[in-house]
Parts: C-alpha cells; sequence; structure tokens
C-alpha cells in the first residue's frame, strides 16, 4: 500500500515523470509561506519525541493512510493541472510531518523499493530531477541567501557566489553533459575477443546517503546530490543540524520539487545520524570533520558499504620566492575569511620567509581594512561563527596560543563574531597547529628556506589543499611534486574547486573520492565490466579446455604472445 | 582506538609464545610488520618510487622473475592445490605477465597529468589532474589464485609509485614462501616486501595504518578487515566471493555452453572467484544440459577424475570438509560425487533438484559443485538473481541477443559476461571488481593504477590579471556580483567556460 509505484514500471515511470514538475511561481510562494510555518516547530527535539511515538501502531495506521492519500493525489495529478497544486499542498504538509513519523528503516526501504523498479535509470528521468533541481534553486534564490544569512550571518554576495552560482553551474554541466557519461565505454580488445563487444557500464549503485557540513550548508549538500541523481541513485540527504534555518528550507524544498519516491531528506543531530547509519546503504558520502567521518566509516564498513570522505585538514599556504605581495594578500585574505574563515579548503596557516613575513603583515592589515573596513564587525560582508560551541573553541585557541596577535583578536560572544586575527611568532607545535582552524584566524609561521617549508608539510597530515604564492615557477613546481594533498593550487586559493572538470576530494586524513562533474558520477556509478561473446571459433577456445596437453600450452602462449592480448 | 596500536609488551610476548611453541617457522610476526612498514614509509617518503624508470625496472624485474622461476611456481601451486601446469601458467603468470606489460607499455601515458577543460577565468592557467601514489599499501591476496590476486594488484601498486607489502594467503604455504623467497631478488629490497601472516593476523596489521588496504578474499574475512580498516580511516579495495549465477536460456548451443561452463567451473577444483556457482537453466533445456554435462566431463577429465592430471585437489582439509558438508546436505547428485579425504579430492559434481534453501545456496563455495536449478522463463530468472546478494559476475548463455541485454539490464553485479565465463575478469582493458555484498573497487590494467593513486586536481595560476580577480573581493558590490552572474549564465549556455573570476 505504501508504495505504489514499486511494482508497475510503466505506470511508476510516467507519474514519477509527471510528478516532480515544479509547482508555478504564485503558488510556490504560498507554499513556502505555509512551509515556513510548518518548519517553524521542527527542531530535533520534537524530532525525536515523535520518533519514539511513531513505533506505536495508532500512529502507524495514520502514517499509512497519508501516504495512500498523497499517492492518490499524485495520479489525480495528471488529470488536470489544478488538482496539481492541491497535491503540491498536501504533499508538503504530508512530508514535514510525516517524514518524522517515518522510522529510517521504513524510508530506506522505501527508496530501495523505488530503486529496484527501475524509475531513476532512464535518463529523462534523471534530466527531469535535475532540472527541477535547478528550479527549485532558482526559484528560491532569495529565501536560500535568507536563510544563510539567519546561519551564519553569510554576506548575500558570498551566498550567491559560492553556493547558488555553482550549483547552477553544476547543475548545468551534469545536465549538458548526462547523456555523454552514461554513454557504455568501449575498450581496447585484445586478439581473442576481436568479434566479442567489450566495454564498461555505468551502472547506478542504489540508494545512497548523502550527509551535508554547515559550513555552506547548501553547496555541500547540493552538489553531491546532482552527481547521484546524475548516476541515477535514489538518495537520503540529510543536512547538517548545526545550520538549522537551511536545513528547515532543505527539507521542506526538496519534497516539492523532486522526486518523492526516490528522494528523501532525513532530519536530526547526532543521535539520529547513528540511528539512520544502522540501515544498509549502497554508498555514502560524508563531507565533515574527521571525528565524526571514523564513526560514519565504522558503522559503514559492518555492511561493507563503500564511503566517500570529504574531510578538512590544516590546508598550508607557502609563500616563498620572488613575489607580488600585495596581490598575494589580497587573494590570501579573501580566500581565508571568506565565510569567516569557516572553508574546508580554506588555507590554515601561512608559512614563509621572516622577511616575507615583514612584508606580508603589514599588507594583510591594509588589505583587511580595504575590504572590511575599520571596524570589520560593522562590515556587512563579514559573516559570523556557526555557533557558541565553535566560538568557544576559537577564542580557546586563541587564549592558549604562544603567538602573538598583530592583527584583529577582538570578538563578541553574543553576535558570536570573531575579527579577523592574524598570529605570529608561534612555534610549530602551538595549539593553533594542533587541529584544523576553521575560523578566521591566520598564523603565520616562518621557515628558512623552501625544503624547510616542504619538510613541515610533509611532517603533517596530508591536508585537502595545498596553496603556493610564487612567481618563480621552479617553486611551484619543487612545491608541487614533493609534496602530497588533495588539491593544488598556486597564486590563489580555494578557486580550484571552482571547476567541474576538476575532482574535488582528499587523500590521506583529508578523506578519500572525489566529486564534481564527472568524478562526482564516477563515484556514485558502479562500473561493470561487460562482455558479450559469441558463438563462433569453439575450435580456438578448445585449446583451453582440459586434459591438457603441453601442445596445447605452447599454441595458447604463441596466441597470447603479443602485448595486448589476454586468453584465449 | 583512534591510535594506531604501538608496538607493545604483550605483542613482544605474543611473538615470543608463538616461537616456542614450535609453529612453522617462516612467520612475519605483526612486530617485523611494523618495521618493515616503517622501511617502506621512509622508501617512500625519499621519493624512491616517483620516477618512472624505476617503475619501469621493477616491472620489468617481476616479469623477469615470473618467466625464469616458471617452474618453481608450476612446482609450487602443484603442491598447494594440485594445479596442473596448464591451468598455472595460463590464470596465473600468463594473466600477472600480460598485465606487467600491458603497465609498462602504458605507464608513460597514465603517468602524465591529464589537462581538463577550463573556463574563462582560467584560460590562462593550467588546469591539470594529477596521478601520484597514495604511499604504503597493503595487498592481500585469496588462495584461489595465490599468485595472481597478490602480484596483479602489486603490478597496479608498482606503477602508480606506491611501497607494498604483500601477503599471500597462508593456504598456499609454497607459493606464499616461494614468493618471500623470490620478491627480494627481483624487486627492490625496502619498497617492497612479502609477509607471510595467518588470516587472524591480518585485521591486526591492517590497523597499523596503511595507506591503501587491497584485499581479495571470502566474505567473513574481507568484512573482518574492513572493519578494522575502518578503525584507522583507511580506505580499502575489496573483492569478495559471492555466489555468481549463470543462466542458461533454451536457445543456445547446449554442447559449447557446456564446455564453457564446465572449464570454468572446475578449473582449479572449483576454487575461483569468478567461477558460476550455480546454473539457472530453463526447465525445457535442463535434461539436455545434464546429459551435456556428463559426456563434457568424461571428455575432460576421463572416466576416473582422480587420475586425471587436469584435475585440481582442494586446498586444504577445512575446506574439503566445509564443501564435503555442503555437497552432502543438499539435492541430488547426478554426475560426479566422489570424495577421498586422504587426497583432499572432490570429484566434480553436479547436483540437481537443489531448492533455493539448501545450504549449497546459501553459502559461497569453494568447491567443483556446481548446483543446478531450474525456471521457468528469463523473467523468473533475474527475479531470482536480484532477490540474492549482488553477486560478482553474472553469466548468461542464450543465442537471443534480447535476453542477454535484458539480463544485463535488469541486474547488477561486479562483472557481466555473455556466452562465457571469467574472460572478462582477465582482461587487462576491463576493470574488475565487486559492488554490494561483493566488495568495492576495481582493478586490472589502467583501473589498478588508479585504485591506487590519487588524482590531485591542480590549477596553477600567475598572478598578473588582477583587474579580473578585483571583482570577487570585499567590500561586496552588487554591481560586480550583477556581473559576475551574467558572466556565469554566458558560460552556461556556452558549455561552461567561465565561473568565479
Amino acid at each position: 500500500v505504501r508504495h505504489r509505484c514499486a511494482g508497475r514500471g510503466r505506470l511508476a515511470r510516467l507519474t514519477c515523470r509527471l510528478w516532480p514538475r515544479p509547482p508555478g511561481r504564485s503558488s510556490a510562494r504560498s507554499a513556502q509561506r505555509a512551509g515556513l510555518h510548518v518548519t517553524a516547530d521542527g527542531f530535533p527535539g520534537q524530532f525525536f519525541r515523535l520518533r519514539r511515538a511513531a513505533s506505536s501502531s495508532r500512529f502507524r495506521a495514520v502514517q499509512s493512510r497519508r501516504g495512500d492519500a498523497g499517492t492518490d493525489g499524485r495520479t489525480d495529478g495528471r488529470q488536470a493541472a489544478a488538482p496539481d497544486c492541491r497535491c503540491a499542498g498536501s504533499a508538503m504538509s504530508a512530508p514535514a510531518a510525516g517524514e518524522k513519523m517515518e522510522i529510517h528503516s521504513q524510508m530506506v526501504e522505501r527508496l530501495r523499493a523505488a530503486f529496484r523498479s527501475g524509475v531513476t535509470v532512464p535518463e529523462e528521468f534523471r534530466r527531469t530531477q535535475l532540472t527541477s533541481l535547478m528550479s527549485m534553486i532558482k526559484d528560491n534564490e532569495d529565501q536560500i541567501s535568507e536563510v544563510l544569512h539567519r546561519d551564519l550571518a553569510k554576506p548575500k554576495f558570498e551566498a550567491v557566489l559560492s553556493e547558488i552560482e555553482i550549483v547552477l553551474n553544476e547543475l548545468h554541466y551534469a545536465i549538458s553533459n548526462l547523456a555523454r557519461w552514461m554513454q557504455p565505454e568501449y575498450v581496447s580488445k585484445s586478439l581473442a575477443t576481436k568479434l566479442d563487444d567489450c566495454f564498461i557500464r555505468r551502472e547506478p549503485l542504489g540508494v545512497v546517503l548523502i550527509i551535508g557540513p554547515w559550513n555552506y550548508p547548501l553547496q555541500l549538500l547540493i552538489l553531491p546530490l546532482v552527481s547521484a541523481i546524475a548516476a541515477g541513485n535514489c538518495v537520503v540527504i540529510k543536512p547538517s543540524e548545526v545550520s538549522g534555518a537551511t536545513e528547515s528550507l532543505v527539507a521542506e524544498l526538496i519534497p516539492k520539487y523532486l522526486s518523492q519516491d526516490c528522494y528523501t531528506v532525513a532530519r536530526g543531530g547526532a543521535e539520529e545520524t547513528k540511528a539512520l547509519l544502522e540501515n544498509r546503504f549502497d554508498h555514502i558520502f560524508y563531507t565533515g570533520s574527521q571525528a565524526v567521518a571514523r564513526s560514519v566509516v565504522q558503522a559503514a564498513s559492518i555492511h561493507l558499504t563503500p564511503v566517500t570522505l570529504e574531510l578538512g585538514g590544516k590546508c598550508p599556504c607557502l609563500i616563498y620566492g620572488r613575489i607580488n605581495i600585495a596581490a598575494a594578500a589580497r587573494r590570501l585574505v579573501w580566500a581565508k575569511y571568506f565565510n569567516a574563515g569557516q572553508s574546508c579548503v580554506a588555507p590554515d596557516y601561512v608559512l614563509c620567509t621572516k622577511a616575507a613575513r615583514d612584508a606580508l603583515v603589514p599588507a594583510l592589515r591594509e588589505v583587511l581594512e580595504e575590504f572590511y573596513g575599520k571596524e570589520p564587525k560593522e562590515s556587512p560582508d563579514f559573516s559570523r561563527i556557526v555557533s557558541d560551541r565553535h566560538w568557544t573553541r576559537l577564542m580557546e585557541l586563541l587564549k592558549k596560543t604562544s603567538g602573538k596577535v598583530v592583527v584583529g583578536g577582538e570578538a563578541d560572544q553574543e553576535d558570536k563574531y570573531i575579527a579577523p586575527t592574524v598570529v605570529v611568532d608561534l612555534q610549530g607545535d602551538d595549539a593553533l597547529m594542533a587541529h584544523e582552524i576553521f575560523g578566521p584566524i591566520l598564523p603565520i609561521l616562518t621557515v628558512e628556506s623552501l625544503e624547510e617549508g616542504v619538510d613541515f608539510i610533509n611532517g603533517k597530515e596530508k591536508p585537502l589543499a595545498l596553496y603556493v604564492f610564487s612567481d618563480e615557477s621552479s617553486v611551484v613546481k619543487t612545491v608541487m611534486e614533493n609534496t602530497s594533498s588533495g588539491g593544488f593550487c598556486s597564486n590563489d586559493a580555494i578557486v580550484h574547486m571552482t571547476l567541474p572538470g576538476l575532482p574535488f576530494g582528499g587523500v590521506g586524513m583529508s578523506g578519500w573520492g572525489s566529486y564534481h562533474g564527472r568524478w562526482g558520477f564516477e563515484e556514485f556509478s558502479h562500473r561493470r565490466a561487460c562482455m558479450l561473446r559469441g558463438w563462433a571459433l569453439e575450435r580456438l577456445n578448445g585449446l583451453r579446455y582440459p586434459p591438457y596437453s603441453s601442445e596445447k600450452l605452447k599454441w595458447l602462449r604463441w596466441t597470447t604472445s603479443p602485448h595486448s592480448c589476454s586468453l584465449m | 582506538m583512534s591510535n594506531p596500536p604501538s608496538p607493545s609488551p604483550t605483542r613482544w610476548f605474543k611473538a615470543l609464545r608463538r616461537t616456542r611453541l614450535g609453529e612453522p617457522c617462516l612467520r612475519t610476526y605483526p612486530l617485523e610488520c611494523v618495521d618493515l612498514l616503517r622501511r617502506a614509509r621512509i622508501a617512500f617518503q625519499a621519493g624512491r618510487t616517483l620516477k618512472e624508470c624505476f617503475r619501469l625496472t621493477q616491472l620489468e624485474a617481476l616479469v623477469r622473475m615470473l618467466e625464469e622461476h616458471e617452474c618453481d611456481f608450476v612446482d609450487a601451486l602443484g603442491r598447494d592445490l594440485h594445479k596442473p601446469r596448464f591451468e598455472t601458467v595460463v590464470f596465473e603468470l600468463i594473466t600477472v605477465k600480460n598485465e606487467a606489460l600491458h603497465a609498462i607499455t602504458n605507464l608513460k601515458k597514465w603517468m602524465q597529468p591529464q589537462p581538463v577543460e577550463k573556463n574563462l577565468s582560467t584560460t590562462l592557467d593550467e588546469c591539470l589532474v594529477i596521478s601520484e601514489p597514495l604511499g604504503v599499501v597493503f595487498i592481500m591476496g585469496s588462495w584461489c589464485n595465490p599468485v595472481q590476486m597478490c602480484l596483479v594488484p602489486l603490478v597496479g601498486a608498482i606503477a602508480a609509485g606506491n611501497c607494498a607489502l604483500v601477503s599471500p594467503s597462508e593456504y598456499t604455504v609454497h607459493t606464499a614462501e616461494l614468493l618471500h623467497r623470490l620478491i627480494p631478488f627481483y624487486l627492490d629490497n625496502e619498497c617492497f616486501h612479502v609477509i607471510l601472516a595467518g588470516i587472524s593476523d591480518l585485521p591486526e596489521i591492517v590497523e597499523l595504518k596503511f595507506d591503501h588496504i587491497f584485499f581479495t578474499g571470502n566474505k567473513e574475512e574481507g568484512s573482518k578487515i574492513a572493519v578494522a580498516a575502518a578503525r584507522t580511516l583507511t580506505p580499502v579495495t575489496l573483492i569478495l566471493g559471492s555466489k555468481n549465477p549463470c543462466y542458461v536460456d533454451q536457445n543456445c548451443d547446449v554442447a559449447t555452453t557446456v564446455q564453457r561452463i564446465a572449464w570454468a567451473c572446475f578449473h582449479n577444483a572449483g576454487q575461483s572467484l569468478t567461477a558460476p556457482s550455480y546454473i539457472l537453466c530453463h526447465t525445457d533445456v535442463k535434461a539436455r544440459l545434464v546429459q551435456a554435462l556428463k559426456c563434457c566431463l568424461m571428455e575432460f577429465y576421463g572416466p576416473d577424475p582422480r587420475e586425471s592430471r587436469s584435475f585440481g585437489r582442494m586446498v586444504n582439509l577445512d575446506i574439503f570438509g566445509r564443501t564435503r558438508d555442503l555437497l552432502w546436505r543438499s539435492g541430488k547428485v547426478v554426475v560426479g560425487g566422489q570424495v577421498t579425504e586422504a587426497e583432499k579430492y572432490i570429484a566434480p559434481t553436479v547436483l540437481t533438484e537443489v531448492a533455493e534453501s539448501d545450504p549449497i545456496m546459501q553459502q559461497e563455495v569453494f568447491g567443483p559443485v556446481l548446483p543446478i536449478l531450474s525456471v521457468n522463463d528469463v523473467d523468473e530468472a533475474i527475479a531470482f538473481i536480484n532477490k540474492q546478494e549482488k553477486p560478482l559476475c553474472v553469466y548468461a548463455y542464450s543465442t537471443n541477443s534480447k535476453i542477454i541485454s535484458r539480463i544485463m539490464q535488469e541486474t547488477s553485479s561486479g562483472s557481466f559476461c555473455s556466452n562465457d565465463c571469467i574472460l572478462q575478469s582477465l582482461m587487462v582493458a576491463l576493470p574488475f571488481g565487486g559492488v554490494g555484498a561483493c566488495g568495492m573497487g576495481s582493478f586490472h590494467g589502467r583501473y589498478s593504477f588508479e585504485t591506487f593513486s590519487h588524482r590531485k586536481a591542480s590549477l596553477l595560476r600567475g598572478t598578473r590579471f588582477e583587474c579580473v580577480t578585483y571583482l570577487r573581493f570585499p567590500p561586496y558590490e552588487d554591481r560586480n556580483l550583477s556581473l559576475m552572474t551574467w558572466a556565469c549564465a554566458l558560460s552556461q549556455k556556452s558549455q561552461g567556460w567561465c565561473q568565479i573570476l
């Protein structure tokens, strides 16, 4: 009863193709207003209570009845445009309430059934979903900037640039390349398989879980979602509960725009995530911190689930050799204090020579004033720290450090504000150098030579990104070849992750697996080797059958001796 | 739990105690592994493996090893698995050699940084994807194809520029010892080490923290390895055994089908990850199939397969006993069924009237036992296959290409082959790996190289053109924003040539 699409291929495909059409602008707006009202009480605490209540049978009955109404509404929706609106309304209130009731395992089961029915496989379906995801972003641009401002005081400019445009770009890229990516890839054949078809098919994995972080609550959640949809998977989306406003908005919008059978939003804090991870998924995509990653991977290993981890790490920024200090300072400041330093690819610390440091500090001071004015607190262009906990953590780091604060250092707990801060004169074992800073504090360490800098970087865990500022290409080359990191960018920072053609992902302790563009599609696909053989040449085949003889072996050796041949 | 275990006194004690009990003395203890790992790591950090010529030399040495010691390998495998010379050469040596030669030919191409398409803001910069080695990797091979399963991944690891510790299975003692003895003569002594460890020690060794773990074998051990690797946040590639279905349609050339299946199923006495585990045949063809199988087995192995020099033995008494019990507890034997415990011999056996609930359909089987189940049509076969965990391979035999493509499209598995078996797993150009319950990741050829490489996104910019970059700096102005969104919209229309300026 609960899942009608599962059994019937054609009808399900039809309804799903019809269903995800986004409602018109006016109806969307009214729905949003109502949606905000619904989500106002959607806090994790209540969620927890409700989840427990959901185990009572009475509750389940209500739920299944509602689910029924939902699907009925959907099939009705085919007949006229008017019911479409009604259906959108009912669907919107249903998932907000219904989602809480839904026990995780049931949710995963529901998605799995949808996946088994094969609705996600055709290209048109994926394309429709991606298109409606695009209209979801476009229709609600203002709302998105607003919730981001509420969570992180993110300036509109940053929100548009780092959350909205980048997602739209990825969507465009995916939509225009989808057909090409889905093509089977034919491989070169050996002599023995000349008559056969050998190719690699990209097949969807099944039900995947995407766990997003709070620092770019939309971008880092939707980009993997784009890849997962493009690869034809069903997805459970788990936005971070720390950025609550965005979480609510995502939970409200996704069911409205995307097929509810295939994509669903799970909400809640650490407890819920833990419970969610007890289910078997076919892939888990986690972005966040190392500590949580460990428990995610451990939970996944029980079910032998492959995981993609996008973690942070202390991204070094090496400044060495001949360099235009002013330009470097501008790019560095922009990258570091973008989103108040809460980016996984933000430069974490600077390594430079003493002379360069003496030139850099005044340049940084100047650029900071130019960017954020004399009082960065007043600037509308500077974000805030996401939560009290993180504010306290950062302030403690500032207190513990033995370095000297040369710029900034002011803070305001009420506002969760920490000024853009630069710290100098610190040692490698300083408190600031122990873990990823993830805030607007920039320590500057000095090294004597390039080798020392490279050694220092290699002495730490592999970072997610590594930046070098230098006009000398030999310096850039040396650093690039002698260090290891997830990504590498010279004379700029962060920008390397905006190219959909480049893979984005970590190595070692900064994670594994990569995404963006084609790489994300591959990450969420299984590459299935397929070989279609014919019936001909059985005589030749006979060489490999027992009873074995040295005569046969000689022939086989001869046929396989050319370099491109495996086995008859 | 977060820290990698350090060499503690208890480990010392364990090592000492084992030695005193007089277990086989050729054994690497976790403590030695710590030392080997340290040596490999130092060698890696010194950049020994980075150069192309180093990798080529190592690969060539590996090929030389296989050529010069063919007889030793044949002998060792003969003692471990009673593997016929033919099978050893074809499945173990030629496969690895091809793999290595393929890597040697293509290494330069693989190592080259790949340029990617640029956008407006980066037209003047270099955008590259650089493959860099991961570090020290740990390779554990299964006992089914002990040489192939250790050395094919090793070829990938060498080609990608990693250092490696290789652990051949302890079941195939002679092969493991042979590798342990030979590899130091041919490969670099600091970078590559063979360890002889028991299966129970492996999780402990995995926890020493490698940069990648590669495991082939059965599911139970695989999950232990995965759990141990998760504790240290290490990426893993798992190739696990599973029950590989083989569908035989009523429209097919029965004689040829049977030959291909029998060969795949009974080579190495059925001990293979990729061999078909059961036949799902159309009811109409069942009788003919069984009859043809009987004839075919007679032709292959003679009236008494025990006498045949082309038929292998079970690797040890554990596996022998397990397979025998499964055989006795399920279905009806139509061919074979004889067992000789002293020789660890199980005759090529075909079972019919097997129910889905029989033990032989529930567990992984590494042995020469082939159950035949019948289905009424292809839909039922697909439903049956999809009801089970995702297998490593799906095979289908039919002359009707529609049926083939239906099975291919409607089932999911690590790999697929129609009208033949196993060959897809030996192709250098095709990735071979699992999905779902039969593992993750893939290897062979280029895919091994990628498994053992990290693809580093690199953007090499200049400091010029500050006039364009300034648009993105604060204080943010609406004018700049609209300019940038305009550029983005423009670029989306013409295939993404611009993003953040």
